[in-house]
């Protein structure tokens, strides 16, 4: 179980990012973590990578603390942060410098058959399109069989149609080992087709809002009623969560507004 | 409707250019080639048909029979052999040094604002500066030439990697962090391939400015050397054999800047630069 235990962050140059974040994640489970920019979504994503030490609070996996980054948690970037001086394969295999060559040229090559990239292994990262690379970074994360897997708004540079490809397949990878997957999005859709739960943030300072659970069966149909029915029901919260900050800065709520719809 | 319209004038463009393009790879090194040879032929018929004597300015033939002549004496290789060592020597102790430094001074914030200071503000010297105090300090054979040599690689290859290390991205840095890379792992698989292209660059510059003060060390007195040959065909009025030394440097220069680039081609072939795919 991964125990966020009010979790906050305040940057050297005062910026209050994230207020006392609480929740308990089960292993296994998918969480979307949505809201408005600046609502600490990435922060906390980054506190429970161990990239960045929360200021207060404090993130727990299986009753040991993070602090710094851990082999039993993997991230995605939004960014694929691929090194551009391995190929494919290498960069798939970039987690795997400790087994033995056999052992891992075996992992790898059955990673890169996974996500459809079989006959790139070879290729330079600057060859792949944008969908590619961020399938090896996929690859790169899960190759380790991370027990929780970070996703930092990870589709979010791709178009529609390959994201909706990716969130399925991203789906299909979960399946195999199951890993806890948090994922930080400011897409509504992906938030319902992909969660068992969705956390809204709200802004300034970052905290939680509102917990909507989404008891939808897999795989979810994008297009049936009860989809729609979650949708705005997550959408009502959204704007809830920005509702209050309407007041607080009026210029920023409607650009936010217009992200959601 | 845009798609139809795009599409011929595309093929348009790509049909005769396939021919052209491997007509170029031959023709577009020799464009260089037509000015220089242009000028030597020029000069060559000039001197020939009687127009000039060639005495200050003697003919490229002139100057080729120099240099056949000075290598069937066996001086030439003596020469070449006494500056490349030089050069050899020179080079190797200035990157030995200026990658060091520069990469304590990139790596390490401390070490930076203690050491690059001082660095900078002797970078400000002009090194033939030197000059004299190398020969006091160090005599006046070799040791003082290698020496300003060595000054002279020493900085660009020490700017060069400690920029590298300071512009490596953050976010591939983080990568090898989610990794738990840390001390030697982070720089052996994150940060050395990371500066590589901008160390390789750095080489050559250093090694550029390493054949440059090779001829301000030989002229301070050397009795071998190519830079002695420029002294010397000074002294005793020889333009021909300054021609021809002149002409061997710039054969030695290219050839070894040469040598660094395709020693450093197959690290560097994942490089997606515009000079990468041949430029335009």
């Amino acid at each position: 179980m991964l125990a966020l235990k009010d979790v906050g962050k305040t940057y050297p140059n005062g910026v209050h990012a994230l207020e006392r974040f609480s929740a308990e994640i089960q292993h296994g489970e998918i969480i979307a973590i949505i809201g408005g920019s600046g609502c600490g979504k990435s922060t906390l994503l980054r506190a429970i990578a161990g990239l960045d030490r929360a200021s207060t609070g404090s993130v727990s996996l299986d009753n040991a603390v993070i602090t710094s980054p851990h082999a039993r948690i993997g991230i995605i970037f939004q960014e694929p942060r691929l090194l551009p001086w391995l190929s494919v394969a290498d960069n798939i295999g970039f987690g795997l410098a400790d087994l033995p060559a056999d052992v891992r040229r075996e992992k790898v090559a059955a990673a890169s058959a996974r996500v459809g990239l079989a006959d790139k292994a070879n290729a330079w990262p600057r060859e792949l399109s944008g969908g590619q690379a961020q399938r090896v970074a996929i690859a790169r994360a899960l190759v380790p069989q991370p027990e929780v897997l970070l996703l930092d708004e990870p589709f979010s540079a791709l178009d529609a149609f390959t994201r909706r490809d990716l969130q399925d397949h991203l789906l299909d990878l979960w399946a195999d080992t199951r890993p806890t997957l948090i994922l930080v999005t400011h897409d509504v859709d992906e938030a319902v087709v992909l969660a068992d739960r969705v956390l809204v943030m709200r802004p300034r300072p970052g905290r939680l809002f509102q917990e909507i659970t989404i008891n939808l069966a897999r795989p979810r149909d994008r297009k049936s009623e009860l989809f729609d029915t979650f949708k705005r029901r997550v959408l009502t919260a959204l704007d809830r969560s920005l509702d209050r900050a309407v007041r607080d800065r009026a210029d920023k709520s409607n650009a936010g507004e217009a992200m959601w719809w | 409707m845009a798609m139809t319209v795009d599409l011929p004038a595309l093929e348009q463009t790509a049909g005769p250019a396939a021919t052209p393009a491997r007509w170029s790879r031959y023709a577009r090194p020799a464009l260089g080639l037509v000015l220089p040879v242009a000028l030597a032929v020029g000069w060559e018929l000039a001197v020939f048909l009687g127009y000039s004597n060639g005495r200050l300015v003697p003919p490229p033939s002139k100057v080729f029979a120099t240099i056949v002549e000075l290598a069937r004496s066996g001086e030439l290789s003596r020469h070449i052999l006494a500056t490349m060592w030089r050069v050899g020597a020179g080079f190797a102790l200035g990157v030995v040094a200026g990658t060091i430094l520069g990469a304590i001074s990139g790596y390490w914030g401390l070490a930076r604002r203690l050491l690059d200071p001082t660095v900078q503000a002797l970078r400000a010297i002009p090194s033939i500066a030197w000059v004299p105090l190398f020969i006091l300090w160090l005599g006046i054979f070799e040791t003082s030439k290698v020496a300003l040599i060595a000054v002279g690689v020493f900085f660009p290859v020490y700017l060069g990697v400690m920029g590298a290390i300071l512009s490596v991205d953050r976010k591939i840095v983080e990568v090898g962090r989610v990794f738990r890379l840390s001390g030697f792992a982070m720089i052996r698989r994150i940060l050395l391939p990371a500066v590589l292209p901008a160390y390789v660059v750095s080489l050559r510059v250093g090694l550029g400015l390493g054949w440059m003060f090779v001829v301000a060390a030989e002229f301070m007195g050397a009795s071998e050397g190519l830079g002695y040959l420029l002294i010397d065909g000074q002294q005793l009025g020889k333009p021909a054999q300054i021609l021809a030394a002149i002409v061997i440097f710039a054969i030695l220069g290219k050839t070894t800047d040469w040598l660094i680039e395709i020693a450093a081609a197959p690290l560097l072939r994942w490089q997606d630069a515009f000079g990468a795919r041949g430029g335009a």
